[in-house]
Parts: structure tokens; C-alpha cells; sequence
């Protein structure tokens, strides 16, 4: 007997993560099909919003909605999706600033194929029928045009 | 689902397809058979069930012969699991231990189907086969007390 044996070994970790304040109402208002941002003393809106403004350090406790469309700012194309990622066919990882933010959030943009990508485009979320409160609650982004 | 969002799911998974090597596959494939088998070191002699490609002190590859050890032991070592956790077989509390098979210079950790308060170092135990054998040292079932009185210190000081 000379084969060779071979077996799948998984290693997996459960982990439950705490939202803390501040995302958790970001993840609260995905859940009910809303997308909101941290406004900071200076006037800045951030998305997502982070619990310190990361210019002075101060506390960020005032949530603004946002728009659910918005420019994408850089992409790269995923032409053969892993496991786990937010789509199962090919799409971009992009940086999406929304409508009333200061700051770009990475998504997936759900395109089809790369030549309809372009820095600048405009992209409008697609949220899941059913949501349960983590950031694929928003399902993807589509090109404006198209959707 | 209404109240705020307080938590959520973060899991970390990965998936290996791992090879046993030609050296650990022979093995199995004997354990499959309700077999088991040690390699030897040429330069040190000690001899390692389940076998290895090379001595891990000498650095040596061992000798092919598959040599014969016994099905009984010596428990050198053991730990008694009393903390659930996803995917466990086992009912607590269970007792999983160092075993040092008779003619085998090294442990290998397996079960070992006795009340834990009765489970001590140099306790000498048994091979118990599955009824469904396969390549997995899962087909030994467990080992089990033979009644033996106990190895002493110094039969498995050196096999720590
Ligand atoms: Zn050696």
C-alpha cells in the first residue's frame, strides 16, 4: 500500500463579537434597511461611523442619515470570488462614499463584469429582503444606471 | 427582532486538505486492518508507533521494517476534559491521556473509557477496536483498564 492519504481538516472559531455603541447603531439601522454615519465636532461625517473621530480623538456620539447611493472612489475586480465573500459571481471590492459622508466605506459592487466599473461611478445599495443586523444586511451595490 | 444590535457573528474558518505522507498513510492503512505497528531508529533505537519519516532527536530516517508492538500500555500522563466545546463527541467528563504502548518508545495521546477518579499515571490499559475500522485512530475506540497493577515510575521515566 503506497497511496498517499489525504483528509480535510477544518479549523474554525465561532466568534460573537460585541458591536460597542457606536457601530451597533450603524448595524441597528442596517438592519432596518438604513444606512447612518458618525458626525464629528468639525462637521465631518464618517461611514461607518467610528467611536473616536480619528482627526482629534474626540468621542463621536452624534448619528446622521446618509444616502444609500453614492461614488465609488477605487475598485478592484474579484474575478474569482473565495468562499464567504459578500457575492458568489465575479464582482468589485470598492470605496463607496454615500451621498452626506466625508469618508469612502469598502463594499461590494455588483457589476457583472469589469468594464462596467469606473472611478466615479454612481452605485445604489441593494439591501437583503431579510436582515439581521451585520454589514451583508446590505447585500451589495449596483451601478446606478442599471438598477 | 426589534431592540438594538448589540452583537454579531464573526467567524474564522479554515479549510486544509491535508496529506498523511507516505510514512503515516502506511500506518493507517494498517490501523484500518485492526493493526499496529512501530518504526525504528537506526542510530537511536527508540522506536515511534505511530512511525515518523525520521527520528525527530537523531534526525535520521527510520528503518522501514514495521515492527509489532502490543495492544496494551502504560498511561503516562492524562488530562480530565470537563469543559464542553463545539463538535465534542465525547460525554463529560471524559479522561484523554499519554499512552505508552508496550514495545513503543514514545506516547501517543487517546482516550481512555474509566472513571476519571480512577485514571493515574502508569495505569495500564488496553486497546479497545471499533466496530467500524477505518484509517483513523478513532478505530481504536478507547483503551481500558487491563487490572494490572500499575507500571512504576521508572518502567516509563524515560518515555515522558
Ligand atoms: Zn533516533
Amino acid at each position: 500500500m503506497s497511496d498517499v492519504m489525504r483528509a480535510p481538516y477544518v479549523l474554525e472559531y465561532g466568534y460573537r463579537r460585541s458591536t460597542g455603541p457606536v457601530i451597533g447603531q450603524f448595524l441597528t439601522a442596517l438592519r432596518d434597511g438604513r444606512l447612518v454615519g458618525g458626525k464629528t465636532a468639525r462637521g465631518r461625517v464618517i461611514v461607518p461611523p467610528t467611536e473616536y473621530d480619528p482627526e482629534t480623538g474626540d468621542a463621536v456620539d452624534e448619528l446622521v442619515p446618509v444616502g444609500d447611493a453614492g461614488v465609488v472612489t477605487t475598485w478592484t475586480w474579484v474575478a474569482e470570488p473565495a468562499p464567504g465573500q459578500p457575492l458568489a459571481r465575479p464582482f468589485a471590492w470598492a470605496l463607496v462614499k454615500l451621498d452626506g459622508a466625508d469618508t469612502a466605506m469598502l463594499h461590494a459592487v455588483d457589476a457583472g463584469e469589469p468594464s462596467r466599473m469606473k472611478t466615479g461611478m454612481r452605485v445604489r445599495a441593494r439591501f437583503r429582503a431579510e436582515r439581521s443586523g451585520t454589514i451583508l444586511d446590505l447585500e451589495a451595490f449596483l451601478p446606478e444606471q442599471a438598477s | 427582532m426589534s431592540g438594538p444590535v448589540t452583537r454579531f457573528k464573526s467567524p474564522v474558518r479554515f479549510v486544509f486538505d491535508v496529506p498523511a505522507g507516505p510514512t503515516v498513510s502506511r500506518f493507517l492503512a494498517a490501523v484500518a486492518e485492526g493493526r499496529l505497528f512501530g518504526q525504528r531508529c537506526p542510530t537511536c533505537a527508540k522506536v515511534y508507533v505511530p512511525p515518523k519519516v525520521a527520528c525527530p532527536r537523531c534526525g535520521d530516517p527510520l528503518s522501514p521494517e514495521q515492527l509489532p508492538v502490543k495492544e496494551t500500555g502504560t498511561v503516562t500522563s492524562f488530562c480530565v476534559v470537563n469543559v464542553p466545546y463545539e463538535g465534542q463527541t465525547m460525554k463529560l467528563p471524559y479522561v484523554y491521556a499519554s499512552i505508552l504502548l508496550d514495545g513503543a518508545d514514545i506516547p501517543f495521546p487517546h482516550l481512555v473509557d474509566a472513571e476519571p477518579a480512577d485514571v493515574r499515571m502508569g495505569l495500564r490499559v488496553r486497546a479497545t477496536w471499533s466496530d467500524a475500522l477505518g484509517p483513523t485512530l478513532e478505530s481504536i475506540r478507547a483503551f481500558v483498564p487491563t487490572g494490572e497493577p500499575d507500571a512504576p515510575f521508572d518502567a516509563y521515566k524515560e518515555h515522558l
